[in-house]
């Protein structure tokens, strides 16, 4: 049984959902093996939040299976809720609770007992940093406390499958760092999906991203393949002291070089140069500089981000 | 079974995390008291047919406000989606909900029972009699708060599930009256005497528990409590 980190953990097949005439989701189909973080982007409104809760069995598909550990989420419901640990869009929580009064209720319902489930308690307060806050209610506590309590709460029975709906939501930089690094250490032995639209997030998180817009995939494949998938040119930019006409007609000499564009400033002069086809010329382009004398300030190659793969794909059509 | 016991544990101590349960006993005992004490010495007779002559009319408002919070505030507040992904069947949490607020129901009227020992120190009741009668209030209250809840997961504004559950009992309530059956054809006059709520409180008032009056309370908390689970699993139809 030595291959477990090949076998699936989620497969989604064909998956729709129409609510009357809207069609949120049309013909989604992914896999998700075990130990993957999924990043799961899309704009507000793309789908994803409902596609998270048919695979939580919170609502149906109109069509198109879903498999949790190779359990259908139809005839298994109960089964496959037991493996999933759900964190929904902005953190719902009952907010009279204590907050371990609301993780016991949560382990009680989730079929925990007795010691096995007050140590588990226990570990979650300390995984998440929350032994302080156990007797406090939870309406009192700052938005990164509830995140946290929510994490626990999805956390608490170990789930095989974790499942967050913008889980940074509303945090200051330092929070989205912790519990980034949270789900980061659950990823290395758990499935993890992670939904968002803030794209540094799942860049730095997640090992394989899944771009949806309008209910269906646009783009799939890791941070680097999305990217490199974008990068139609290499381009260049240089700041430089030099004489504007030398530099032009320096660099446009260069092999591989298909276009340059240079702008003189009363300190600086800009340049900006394209390679020929997706030529790697930044060697060349420092060894210019180099053998002219120039003093160079800036030299930088300039990729496609997350970013622009995103709102190209996405922009609304 | 378990799942039930845990849902029912974690409401019955939310009316009491919030302020709903004190002032829901408090005003309760307050006002049915010296309501019925303002009569019993006129009427100078050791039982409590005024008390439970009121009762119907006092839970018309007191019991809406126990279940008006139930799901209005969970969809409010989106621990619904979160609830309903938890390995609970629909039934269980709908279930669990009801017993907790015939818990606090039967709180209050156990409080309530100072009033029979205080008659009890000044006359001779009839036990009998009374136990009926409490038996009967506890019948009604879990009928009302029956439709309450069915209510309150129609929406998820309190204040309109509170107004609306005052409205759904009082017509149930009303429709047995004869104030509203002389004015229907003579046809449907048993049909709807038998459906309204007050006809069959009438004989409980008196002490008399009758076994079809039993079988009515039962089957109308069983169908709101069903039409209560429908709502909640209606997220599921297309």
């Amino acid at each position: 049984m030595s291959p477990t980190n090949s076998t699936v953990m989620l497969e989604v097949k064909d998956l729709n959902k129409k609510f009357g005439e809207v069609h949120a989701v049309k013909n989604l189909s992914f896999e998700v093996k075990k130990g993957e973080i999924l990043g799961f982007l899309g704009p507000n409104g793309a789908g994803k939040t409902t596609t998270m809760r048919i695979i939580t069995c919170y609502i149906p598909a109109s069509s198109g299976t879903i498999k949790v550990s190779g359990m259908d989420t139809v005839e298994n419901d109960l089964e496959v809720r037991k493996k999933i640990g759900y964190l929904p869009e902005s953190t719902p929580l009952y907010n009279d609770m204590l907050v371990k009064d609301y993780l016991q209720f949560v382990g009680e319902i989730r079929g925990m007992r007795g010691r096995a489930l007050s140590s588990r308690i226990d570990e979650m307060f300390h995984v998440c940093g929350l032994t302080k806050m156990a007797t406090r209610p939870i309406g009192n506590l700052s938005k990164g406390f509830r995140q946290r309590v929510g994490l626990a709460q999805a956390m608490l029975n170990d789930p095989q499958l974790l499942i967050l709906d913008e889980p940074t939501s509303g945090l200051d930089p330092n929070q989205i760092i912790e519990i980034r690094q949270l789900i980061k250490n659950m990823g290395k032995e758990k499935t993890v999906i992670y939904c968002s639209h803030i794209l540094s997030e799942v860049s730095a998180t997640c090992n394989h991203i899944i771009i949806i817009n309008q209910g269906s995939i646009v783009a799939s494949g890791t941070a680097d393949e999305l990217t490199a998938k974008m990068n139609k040119e290499n381009r260049y930019v240089l700041r430089l002291k030099a004489d504007k006409s030398a530099v032009e007609s320096k660099l446009k000499a260069l092999e591989g070089v298909a276009r340059v564009q240079v702008t003189q400033s009363a300190e600086w002069t800009d340049a900006v140069v394209v390679a020929q086809d997706n030529q790697d010329i930044g060697e060349k382009i420092y060894k210019c500089v180099f053998e002219n004398g120039w003093s160079l300030a800036e030299l930088k190659r300039e990729s496609a981000s997350l970013e622009d793969v995103f709102t190209q794909l996405t922009r609304g059509q | 079974m378990q799942n039930i016991l845990s849902i029912f544990k974690k409401e019955f101590k939310a009316y009491f995390l919030s302020p709903i349960a004190y002032i829901f006993i408090t005003v309760f005992l307050i006002v049915t008291t010296f309501l019925f004490f303002q009569g019993f010495f006129i009427v100078n007779q050791a039982d409590m047919r005024a008390y439970f002559g009121l009762l119907p009319w006092i839970f018309l408002f007191f019991v809406p406000a126990i279940t008006m919070r139930s799901w209005a505030e969970e969809k409010k507040m989106k621990t619904l989606e979160l609830l309903l992904t938890w390995p609970v069947k629909d039934f269980e949490v709908v279930i669990g909900k009801f017993l907790a607020s015939l818990g606090l129901l039967i709180v209050v009227l156990l409080l309530s029972l100072t009033i029979p020992v205080s008659i009890a120190i000044i006359g001779h009741p009839d036990a009998g009699q009374i136990v009926g009668q409490y038996i009967g209030a506890v019948l009604m209250g879990a009928a009302y708060l029956a439709i309450g809840l069915w209510v309150s997961s129609l929406t998820e504004n309190q204040i309109v599930a509170f107004i609306l559950g005052v409205v759904f009992t009082f017509v149930l309530f009303i429709m047995g009256h004869p104030f509203v059956t002389m004015v229907l054809p003579s046809a449907l006059v048993p049909l709807f005497t038998y459906l309204g709520l007050s006809g069959h409180f009438d004989s409980i008032g008196r002490g008399v528990i009758d076994s079809r009056d039993i079988i009515y309370y039962l089957s109308v908390i069983g169908f709101f409590l069903f039409l209560n689970v429908c709502s909640i699993s209606s997220r599921k139809w297309e």
